[in-house]
């Protein structure tokens, strides 16, 4: 063996280790591994569908296997998931053709249920696996049961703080969330959790379910309670190792399902791709494959619906080749069991925002009964499932996302009063009920009683007043004291040892003043005696009703059929808080505000704001690209200071130093600031000051026949007895002409007006003076950005052209304007 | 299966009984918010009426179980789990659903014995 030395490796290219660097690359990718279960369709392990009936209409063979061999899973389904009627029918059918029936708008949903009913799992997994993912969202259209969409969300806390998880409930109704789900770090807080969230879940509107995730017969106690509404998280999977690792098999499981709904309760089951995978024992097959025993079990098992798409093995499935597909395509399979489809997209799948947005997006587009199995309605480090794949720093891009295409996402816009308002009472409600159940001491002297003498019992952290101004102002736990941990688990504590259920919670909003609230907790319990929710899909509106398969059917068959966002709902959609119009603006200028609240504001609504306080939110903005000038905005004297009088028409200059600055019809008159901030007088003076450094005269000019600025600055040029002139609009954008160019062929231009400075219009003067000596300056470089520049501004700029347009006087001959002070 | 099914609940007590003031006076107790199980057979008549029999085979053992205390309830799904019964254990059960006029969750009990069997589920005699 010879020591040969080693070639020196090669140098990286910049192209790569840049994109190493790139968010993507954090994401895990699997090679297929069929031997692992790391593959997403039609592994070489998946058996050939197959089923036989004997003269009975039993299941004799399913999927490759004999009855003698049924698995536990195979078992069930045989006996109790399929329609024996068209078990035959449907799976001669041949996978295309099937395929087609259930994309085709014509044919109608009940006719591919019918057959669906009969497809055996690995059937229908063959069947879905051709259809390409737009066939699948039109598939999806047509297929899921309600009619309506809705949304889930997570609301938990790290500190299981009940009056944030109250005030937090709340907000997620107000965003429009119909299910909310929670959950504990600490799994004997879990009836406090329950009762923080039913109250708060329960303020500003009615109806929304409710349901508290731990181990499944503390669950379902406090659903016997009345504390909880529903339950999901009955979880299935597709071998049968890893279903007895879970410590159930399918009859205990269907046992569970049936003990929920004697109890009143809505129940969906949880499954999900890739969590036999995970668990190592995935019998070779694709996730698809066992995904599409899982949704056929919960069928033949009663249930009224399934959360899937990945859940808690998301990223599993994720890591694969065609792994986003096929969590598309659970979805599907729940649908076609006619089943409500509860559809992922609760765990973050990509530390990408490109890609984890592109897992989400085609089921938003498509709809589903819950878009989300638990959208983050908190922060993503409050979430005690873990980061959903959008979280509530996201909400407004979902809501922006509803906006962009027109489609029902669930969610609303929210104002900063109205939340200020649910977040508020929903605290103060847990509180009061707190107090009022003895869970938590008040601190205070019981009423009529001298507190003299008698110390009262301290009130725990954080079940004070102050504690509740910290809960509605929080962004999340981290921005709160901590509540004293024993005193949540003492209140759990409580809640078991002495029984609480419904009723307690409801007199107890009465007697502390909140009797809306009662009534609402009320309701939920009286629409357990009803037992109309137990239906497939089922939620409430926010008017009690309840909406489901059996009331609010999916009607869609291709355009101009199905769900049609009512007038008002798109209206609603429409209106984010972020929308503004040329009446906002003109009023801003006029009350000497500057630019338009840009992206990064946090504030509900700023019409008529005067003061200032945009200013560093702006700054902030676009931060390193200000220079001091227009970060000092706070000491800029009111517009109204600048007034330009007009002297009359303005004829051509015959000093040859002389050079006109040409002002846009609207500049002072209507618009005082420019994108960037600076006030026009203060961009004027600069433009003057630049010209006058080159010992040039300068003469201002206004323009009012046009809005073009090449079209201004070659006017002014005209006039200028240099030939030379500066062009400048009220937004900021200016030029430097030349008599005798064409209007488009200026000498320099400076185009990005929101990061102009005030230096640079001082640059663009001295230049205008060294073009009028005759001079050849090097041009006034303009500022670079590598942000979305036209998507922060195009819309202000509609706002302020159409303002120029106002007040254009076409024909009108160009003016002198003096400055008066 | 009537439009006009008025549910009452657990108690006997009509839907329209369940108000807010009865509540606050203390008229109302637990088994007046819960499920009636004739309220469970009418959803399974609805759910099968809409295509769904096994949600509607779902909601008729709730309706079995309905009158059934929490405790015992729990105790079958217990039972039913891997390992923890024998067969004679899991024909107990069923036998005692069916006294309690529980006939369809008593032969999912005994479906569950003999696959149990079968796979090896059983706890040994």
């Amino acid at each position: 063996m010879t020591d040969e030395p080693q070639p020196p490796a090669p140098r990286r290219l910049g192209r790569f280790t840049g994109l190493d660097a790139r968010p993507v690359n954090l994401d895990g990718f699997a090679e297929r591994d069929d031997e692992a279960g790391l593959v997403a369709f039609a592994s070489a392990n998946d058996p050939e569908p197959s089923v036989a009936l004997d003269a009975d209409g039993h299941v004799t063979e399913l999927d490759g296997h004999a009855a003698a061999d049924f698995d536990l899973i195979d078992a069930f389904i045989a006996a109790h998931g399929l329609d024996a009627a068209v078990a035959e029918e449907a799976n001669d059918l041949d996978d295309v053709a099937f395929a087609r029936l259930i994309v085709d708008p014509a044919t109608p949903r009940a006719e591919v249920v019918r057959l669906a009913a009969g497809a055996t799992p690995e059937k229908l997994a063959r069947v879905l696996a051709r259809l390409r993912p737009v066939e699948l969202q039109m598939a999806i259209s047509k297929l899921r049961v309600r009619r309506t969409p809705s949304n889930q969300a997570h609301v938990t806390n790290r500190l299981d703080d009940p009056l944030l998880l109250a005030a937090d409930a709340a907000t997620a109704v107000a965003y429009g969330f119909r299910e909310v789900e929670t959950t504990v770090p600490v799994n004997a807080d879990a009836p406090s959790n329950a009762l923080a969230v039913l109250i708060g879940s329960q303020v500003g509107a009615a109806g929304a379910l409710t349901q508290c995730s731990v181990e499944e017969a503390l669950e379902l106690e406090l659903g016997l309670r009345g504390l909880t509404t529903y339950a999901e998280t009955v979880s299935l999977y597709g071998t049968e190792k890893v279903f007895m690792d879970g410590d159930d098999t399918p009859w205990s499981k269907a046992f569970l399902c049936s003990a929920y709904a004697s109890r009143g309760l809505k129940m969906r089951v949880t499954s999900g791709g890739g969590a036999e995978a995970l668990m190592g024992a995935a019998e070779g097959r694709s996730m698809f494959s066992l995904e599409s025993r899982c949704v056929a079990l919960a069928r033949a098992m009663g249930a009224q619906g399934v959360q899937n798409g990945g859940i808690d093995g998301a990223s599993v499935v994720g890591c694969v080749p065609d792994g986003m597909r096929e969590l598309l395509a659970e979805n599907l399979l729940v649908m076609l069991r006619d089943l409500e489809s509860c559809s992922g997209n609760d765990a973050l799948v990509s530390e990408s925002d490109i890609r984890r947005t592109a897992h989400t997006v085609p089921l938003f587009l498509a709809g589903s009964d819950f878009l989300f199995s638990g959208f983050g309605s908190i922060l993503r480090y409050d979430n005690m499932f873990g980061p959903s794949n959008f979280n509530a720093e996201d909400l407004d891009d979902y809501l922006v996302l509803q906006r962009d295409w027109g489609v029902d996402g669930a969610l609303r816009p929210v104002t900063e009063d109205q939340l200020r308002a649910v977040r508020e009472r929903a605290a103060r409600a847990c509180l009061a009920v707190y107090r009022e159940l003895g869970l938590v001491s008040s601190g205070e002297a019981v009423a009529g009683e001298p507190a003299a003498g008698r110390a009262p019992s301290p009130t725990p952290t954080g079940f004070t007043d102050d504690h509740v101004d910290e809960v509605v102002h929080a962004e999340g736990s981290k921005d709160v004291t901590p509540p004293d941990p024993q005193a949540v688990l003492a209140a759990s504590d409580a809640i078991m040892d002495r029984q609480l259920g419904i009723l307690d919670v409801v007199r107890a909003l009465w007697a502390t003043g909140y009797e809306e609230e009662a009534e609402r907790v009320l309701a939920m319990g009286r629409a357990r005696v009803a037992g109309d929710y137990l239906q497939t899909a089922a939620i409430f509106d926010e008017h009690m009703n309840c909406l489901s398969k059996v009331t609010d059917p999916n009607d869609y068959q291709g355009p101009g059929t199905g769900y049609e966002v009512p007038a008002a709902r798109r209206e609603e959609i429409a209106a984010i808080r972020q929308q503004r119009s040329r009446a906002d603006l003109l009023a801003r200028h006029a009350a000497g505000a500057p630019a338009a609240p840009p992206t990064g504001d946090t504030r509900g609504d700023t019409h008529g704001d005067t003061d200032g306080a945009t200013d560093d939110v702006i700054h902030g903005a676009i931060d390193g690209t200000t220079d001091d000038t227009t970060r000092d905005r706070t000491h800029v004297p009111p517009p109204a200071v600048l007034r330009l009088v007009a002297r009359g028409e303005a004829r051509p200059g015959t000093d040859r130093r002389e050079v006109c600055i040409g002002v846009s019809p609207a500049l002072a008159t209507k618009l005082w600031f420019t994108m960037s901030g600076l006030p026009v007088g203060e961009v004027l003076e600069q433009i003057v000051a630049g010209v006058e450094s080159e010992g040039c005269v300068a003469r201002i000019v206004r323009v009012p026949s046009t809005v073009d600025l090449g079209v201004i600055g070659l006017a002014a040029a005209e006039l200028a007895g240099s030939g030379v002139a500066v062009g400048l609009q009220a937004k900021g954008t200016a030029l430097i002409h030349r008599k005798g160019l064409s209007p488009l062929a200026c000498l320099e231009l400076l185009s990005i007006a929101p990061l102009l400075t005030a230096e640079m219009y001082r640059e663009l003067g001295v230049n205008a003076g060294r073009h009028a000596k005759g001079r050849r300056p090097a041009p006034v470089r303009n500022p670079y950005t590598d942000q979305a520049i036209e998507a922060r501004y195009h819309a202000e700029v509609v706002a302020l052209v159409a303002i120029e347009r106002g007040e254009s006087v076409p024909g009108a001959p160009p003016v002198d304007l003096e400055v008066e002070r | 299966m009537s439009d006009a099914f008025s549910a009452r609940a657990l108690s006997g007590r009509p839907i329209e009984g369940l108000t807010l003031e009865a509540a606050v006076c203390g008229d109302l107790s637990p088994a007046d918010l819960s499920v009636h199980p004739n309220t469970l057979r009418y959803q399974a008549e609805v759910a099968e009426a809409h295509g769904n029999p096994q949600l509607g085979e779902n909601l008729r053992r709730a309706a079995e179980l309905a009158a059934l205390p929490d405790d015992e309830v729990l105790a079958i799904y217990e039972a039913l789990r891997p390992g923890r019964s024998t067969a004679a254990g899991l024909e107990t059960i069923a036998a005692r659903l069916e006294a309690a006029d529980a006939p369809l969750c008593a032969a999912l009990v005994r479906e569950a014995a003999e696959v149990y069997a079968r796979r090896g589920l059983l706890r040994p005699v």
